[in-house]
Parts: structure tokens; C-alpha cells; sequence
């Protein structure tokens, strides 16, 4: 199997850490009300859009997802600027402040959103598929989504038109284990997720989504092999959110000493003990990788908050396209 | 000039189109091997192949949003829907996704898709499958709506339709595939956007759309023969944009305006037609607007009740009465 080189593994190391401190800096500023609307942390989740999207041709295949989306931009080629921007709803975010905290997009990275409808975005990217096979392209699609959003009606349709007509999807089901509150097993009778995909003969995967160089192994090989079988693959990519589902989530459902427990096996601190144990890195550079990173979180700050607001204008832009 | 049937000129229309642009394909139930549901598809499974007539499971939702995600990838769907009563079902995907995607992108992709299918009541088929969908689609920015049933109107409307870059959203008639007219062959193009005067008059103007245009027509047509009341009937064609001008004007001369709509008329689209009326036409007005729409209630089977549920020619002839003074 593909595992990543060893020049790899600073390179995800750091981008795991910007996403970390990003969303750190982002969980803040939204206490402090500096920006409105929803916020939905990816803290604890950073191997898997750094396993994932460093698996695909980046900007070439196409990626799709719910509203936990800060960080997949970022690591698909966005500048933590464009992002922090349009969180406070800034003409300089990646949509001109239209979007927000839910709906980032990119056309030029492929990133197709961004999507707030719980299983909503998961039809779209069966069509991205579609439109791949009609074009006899050889790209895939990547399609994050959350746990709870396997009970959804729209994903049961969408597998099962990706399975009969051979389409190159990977559906990646973010398996944080809790859909807001409620953890999975009381409302899904399955033990492993990845059993959905026999309902639709589809290939089914489980993964170690804590795991960056597990997570970016196996994503490659299924990358690769849906790229050349066309053929669609669910992924139960289990994983764990270190906040609560969104700012305003107390978590009183999950217990400290759950919490507690999972943060030893923090994403992070798994692929640090990874990075020492090869003698890659030392204490100190992991150290200096910290302050750089903060100061591009800050300079992303700095800038979101010096941008201009949108103007009045932008109200009636975008609502349909002109030329035809 | 050739005379078609609604169906017939759909299909024209259709078929032009995908043999000018490779990028358009047609998804949905019973579309390609069994020739359409009602038939609007006959024939196009053998003239396109299986890869752009594609018959879908029964998955409104999931094939909407198959076609949202491919226009937005680049592709242009054109999404049957059996009947717009089944579209309830992709409301997510019509509202939440197609609708708002240009927007909620800050104008990076846009849905160049078509949804279409038979709108309204048909003949005893029962509460679920019997009513008019434009009244709650027209209250969502970011969609654009035509309802016809003139064959003419169809092929030119269905070929602006499929070439626009926005998501537009296409009702026609079960009732009405089998209605002819005059259809021009080859380029024959309605812009988006544009009513027509179905009839000329002088006394009242009358908005009527989709099914209800014919009976408002034979309204019409009696109310001349047998009150000598001249009333002018405008098609808006278009709901979403829609042709104020044309309304305004029609109301500038006649100082009357009755609305004729299938569906119900509780916050419908005939409320606000009226409402733009009021407002831009107010010193115009010699009498309070009225409107024909379905009675309130679910679709009974029965068609006997269903007639009365419908609007009716006599509904219709009493309304514009009304506005005149005459009853």
C-alpha cells in the first residue's frame, strides 16, 4: 500500500496544525462575537481532510461537503485568509461574504461546498460523479459527510444510483460517533457503518481516521481503485470531534472522561509520536512549526478584520446568471 | 406551419436542443425505455442512446440532486418529473440547493438545469396527485418558472429554457399533451421573461396561465357572444420572471383585472399578481381585483366534485362580471 514518504509527514504535520490553531483562533473569535451565525469546529478531525485530500490529484478531482468546512478548503490550496474572511462575512472571503462559517466554495479548487442540509450534498456529488462518466474523465469525487447523515433519505438514493450506474465517488462518512448530540448507535442499528455500503453492493471500507498515515495510506489505494474501476466506495472514517458540535453545544451528552480519553488519541499528538519515534523532527522544531503557525492564523485575522464589508450592492448579484 | 400536439412539440424541442449540444441529457422515471411516462421522451431513447436518456429509480430527491451536481460540474440535465406532485419529494434539492447555489457561492457555480413535468389536476386522480406546485416554487428567489400548454409556446419557452444558465423550472399539463397547434419548425426561440396576449379586448384583463388559460379563453369567448363584455386574456407564460409590463399596461387600458389560477388561492401566485396590480396600477383601477382558483380543500376523486373544486367557466364569467358591476 501507498504509505506516505517520510518528507510527507512534516508537511501533513503542519497542515493538521494550522487547521488546529486556525479553528482555535476561529472558536475565540466567535465567544467573542466577532462574527455571527453558526460555527462548527473541526478540531480533532484535521487527519482526515490532511489524509484524504493529499490522496487525490488536488484541483483536478472533486470535493464535496456538509458545513463542518473550514479546513478542507484550506488543505485543497485555500488561503487561511479567504476563509477567516468569510467567516465574518468579508467581500475578501472565498464567496464575497454570501456564504459564511457553512458555505465556502471554490470553483477553481474543484470544492463544490459547503452544503448546511444535513445529507443534502451527498445527491450533488453523485452528480459530479455522473458528469465524470459522461465526459469519460478519469477523476473521482470525494464527498464528506457526517454520521448522522447516513439516515437521511437523499443518501440512501444516492448510493444506490452511484452503485448501479458505476460512479466514481468515494463517500467519506466523518464518523465523529455523534450526529449534534445523539450518539450514532441510538439512532443507527448498525455496528459498523461501512455495512450500508452491502445494501447497495457497493464496496465498504472502515478506517482509523486518527490515524494520518493509516488515513492517507488507505485513501490512496481507494482513491486509486475507484479511479480505475469506477466504481463507488463508502468509508466509515472514524473520527472525533474534541468540541462540541457547534459553538453553542455544551456537550452534556458525552461525559468528561470520554472527552479526556479521546484526546490521547488526538490526531495531532498521534502523528508528533510518529514524527519523534523516526527522529524527524525534534522538540524544538515542533516548537517553531507552533509560532509560525500562529502567525499565519494571526495574519488571516488581521486581514479578515481589515477587510471591507460587502457592498449594498452584492445584494442583488449572484442571484441568477445573466449571460446565457 | 406543422401542427403539433404539447407532447409532440416538447419532444421537438428537447431533441433540437440535444442535438446541438452534446452536454444535455435527460434523467428520469420511465423517460428512456418505456418513451415517457406520457410520452414527451417517445422516441428519444433510440435517437440518443442509453448514456443521455437515462431511466432513473424511483428517487426524486436523489436524481434532482444528481442534476444539480452535475450542471454545477457542467453538464446541463434536463429532470423529469412524472408530475410535479413527486417533485414535493426533491423540494431539498429544488429550494435548498439548485435555487441557492449561485448565490451561496458568491456566483462561482451556477445549476444550468431543467426540471419538468405535467402540473395540476388532471381527471379524477385523487388528492395527492392533483395540484399546482408554482404557488410555492414562485416564493423562492433564485428559480426561474414557465408553465404553458401551447404547443408553440412550449418549443420556444422548452428551448430558452434548456439554454439558460440558471435552474428553470418547467410545468406543463397531463391534460393537455394530446392539444395541437401550429408550432414553426426548427429555431423557433420565446425568450424567458415574455407574456403574451392570448386575446384581445377592451373591458377586462385577464391573467391565466397553464390549463386555466383555456378555460379562461372560452370564458372569453362566451362572455363576447353572449354579454358583449370584450375581455383581454394575457398568458404570462413566464411566472418567475414575470411580464409586469404587459399586466400593467393591459390593466392602464381596461381599468378591470381578474386572476384565473389552478391551485389554491391562498398566498398564491394570483395574490401576487394582484398585489403588483394594486400598487403600480392603483389610480387605474375602477374596481377591486378578483381571482378564480380551486376551492380550498384537498382534490376529491369524484369528478363531478373535482369539476367544482377546478375553476370554472361559470366562476370565471361571474368574476369578471363582478369586476364590471354586472352581477
Amino acid at each position: 500500500m501507498p504509505a506516505p514518504k517520510k518528507d510527507q509527514l512534516i508537511p501533513f504535520y503542519r497542515e493538521m496544525l494550522l487547521a488546529r490553531r486556525f479553528e482555535e483562533r476561529t472558536g475565540q473569535l466567535y465567544v467573542q462575537q466577532k462574527f455571527n451565525g453558526f460555527c462548527h469546529l473541526y478540531i480533532g478531525q484535521e487527519a482526515v481532510s490532511t489524509g484524504c485530500l493529499n490522496a487525490i490529484r488536488k484541483g483536478e478531482d472533486h470535493v464535496i461537503s456538509a458545513y463542518r468546512d473550514h479546513v478542507q478548503p484550506m488543505v485543497l490550496g485555500m488561503t487561511p485568509r479567504e476563509v477567516m474572511a468569510e467567516l465574518l462575512g468579508k467581500s475578501t472571503g472565498c464567496v464575497k461574504g454570501k456564504g459564511g462559517s457553512m458555505h465556502m466554495f471554490s470553483k477553481d479548487l474543484r470544492y463544490y461546498g459547503g452544503h448546511g442540509i444535513v445529507g443534502g450534498q451527498v445527491p450533488l456529488a453523485t452528480g459530479i460523479g455522473f458528469k465524470i462518466k459522461y465526459k469519460k474523465e478519469d477523476n473521482v469525487v470525494l464527498c464528506f459527510l457526517g454520521d448522522a447523515a447516513i439516515n437521511q433519505g437523499q443518501f440512501h438514493e444516492a448510493l444506490n444510483m452511484a452503485a448501479v450506474w458505476k460512479l466514481p465517488c468515494l463517500f467519506i462518512i466523518e464518523n465523529n460517533l455523534y450526529g449534534m448530540g445523539t450518539a450514532i448507535n441510538r439512532t443507527c442499528a448498525l455496528e459498523n457503518l461501512a455495512d450500508r455500503a452491502k445494501g447497495y453492493a457497493m464496496r465498504g471500507e472502515t478506517v482509523d481516521g486518527r490515524d494520518v498515515v493509516k488515513t492517507y495510506t488507505k485513501m490512496t489505494e481507494l482513491v486509486e481503485w475507484v479511479r480505475k474501476t469506477s466504481e463507488p466506495v463508502l468509508i466509515d472514517m472514524q473520527t472525533y470531534r474534541l468540541r462540541g458540535h457547534s459553538m453553542s453545544d455544551p456537550g452534556h451528552y458525552r461525559t468528561k472522561e470520554e472527552v479526556t480519553k479521546e484526546r490521547e488519541r488526538d490526531c495531532l499528538v498521534l502523528l508528533q509520536d510518529v514524527i519523534l519515534s523516526k527522529k524527524l523532527a525534534t522538540e524544538s522544531d515542533f516548537e517553531h512549526w507552533d509560532e509560525e503557525t500562529m502567525e499565519v492564523v494571526e495574519d488571516a485575522i488581521t486581514f479578515a478584520e481589515e477587510s471591507p464589508e460587502p457592498d449594498a450592492s452584492e445584494i442583488w448579484t449572484d442571484v441568477f446568471v445573466d449571460e446565457n | 406551419m406543422p401542427e403539433l400536439s404539447l407532447r409532440e412539440a416538447l419532444n421537438e424541442a428537447l431533441s433540437e436542443e440535444m442535438e446541438r449540444d452534446e452536454d444535455i441529457f435527460v434523467m428520469g422515471e420511465e423517460v428512456a425505455e418505456y418513451n415517457g411516462a406520457y410520452k414527451v421522451t417517445k422516441g428519444m431513447l433510440d435517437r440518443f442512446g442509453p448514456e443521455r436518456m437515462i431511466d432513473s429509480p424511483i428517487s426524486e430527491a436523489g436524481f434532482a440532486g444528481l442534476g444539480v451536481g452535475a450542471a454545477m460540474a457542467g453538464l446541463r440535465p434536463v429532470i423529469e418529473m412524472m408530475t410535479w406532485n413527486f417533485a414535493v419529494q426533491a423540494f431539498d434539492q429544488i429550494i435548498n440547493h439548485a435555487a441557492k447555489m449561485l448565490y451561496m457561492s458568491g456566483g462561482q457555480f451556477n445549476v444550468p438545469m431543467v426540471i419538468r413535468g405535467p402540473n395540476g389536476a388532471a381527471r379524477g386522480l385523487g388528492a395527492q396527485h392533483s395540484q399546482c406546485l408554482e404557488h410555492m416554487l414562485t416564493n423562492c428567489p433564485g428559480l426561474k418558472i414557465i408553465s404553458t400548454v401551447i404547443p408553440a409556446d412550449a418549443k420556444g419557452l422548452m428551448k430558452s429554457a434548456i439554454r439558460d444558465n440558471n435552474p428553470v423550472l418547467f410545468l406543463e399539463s397531463e391534460m393537455l399533451y394530446g392539444f395541437k397547434g401550429e408550432v414553426p419548425e426548427g429555431e423557433h426561440i420565446i425568450p424567458i421573461g415574455k407574456g403574451d396576449i392570448k386575446r384581445e379586448g377592451t373591458d377586462v384583463t385577464v391573467i391565466s396561465w397553464n390549463k386555466a388559460l383555456l378555460q379562461t379563453l372560452d370564458a372569453a369567448a362566451s362572455l363576447a357572444a353572449e354579454d358583449g363584455i370584450n375581455v383581454e386574456v394575457i398568458d404570462p407564460r413566464t411566472l418567475m420572471p414575470l411580464d409586469e409590463e404587459l399586466i400593467f399596461e393591459s390593466v392602464r387600458k381596461t381599468n378591470r383585472l381578474v386572476v384565473v389560477e389552478e391551485g389554491w388561492g391562498v398566498s398564491s401566485f394570483g395574490c401576487y399578481i394582484t398585489d403588483r396590480v394594486t400598487t403600480e396600477c392603483f389610480d387605474d383601477l375602477d374596481a377591486p381585483p378578483a381571482r378564480v382558483s380551486n376551492l380550498f380543500v384537498p382534490m376529491p376523486f369524484n369528478v363531478t366534485l373535482e369539476k367544482e373544486v377546478l375553476p370554472t367557466e361559470s366562476r370565471i364569467k361571474e368574476a369578471v362580471k363582478k369586476v364590471l358591476y354586472k352581477d
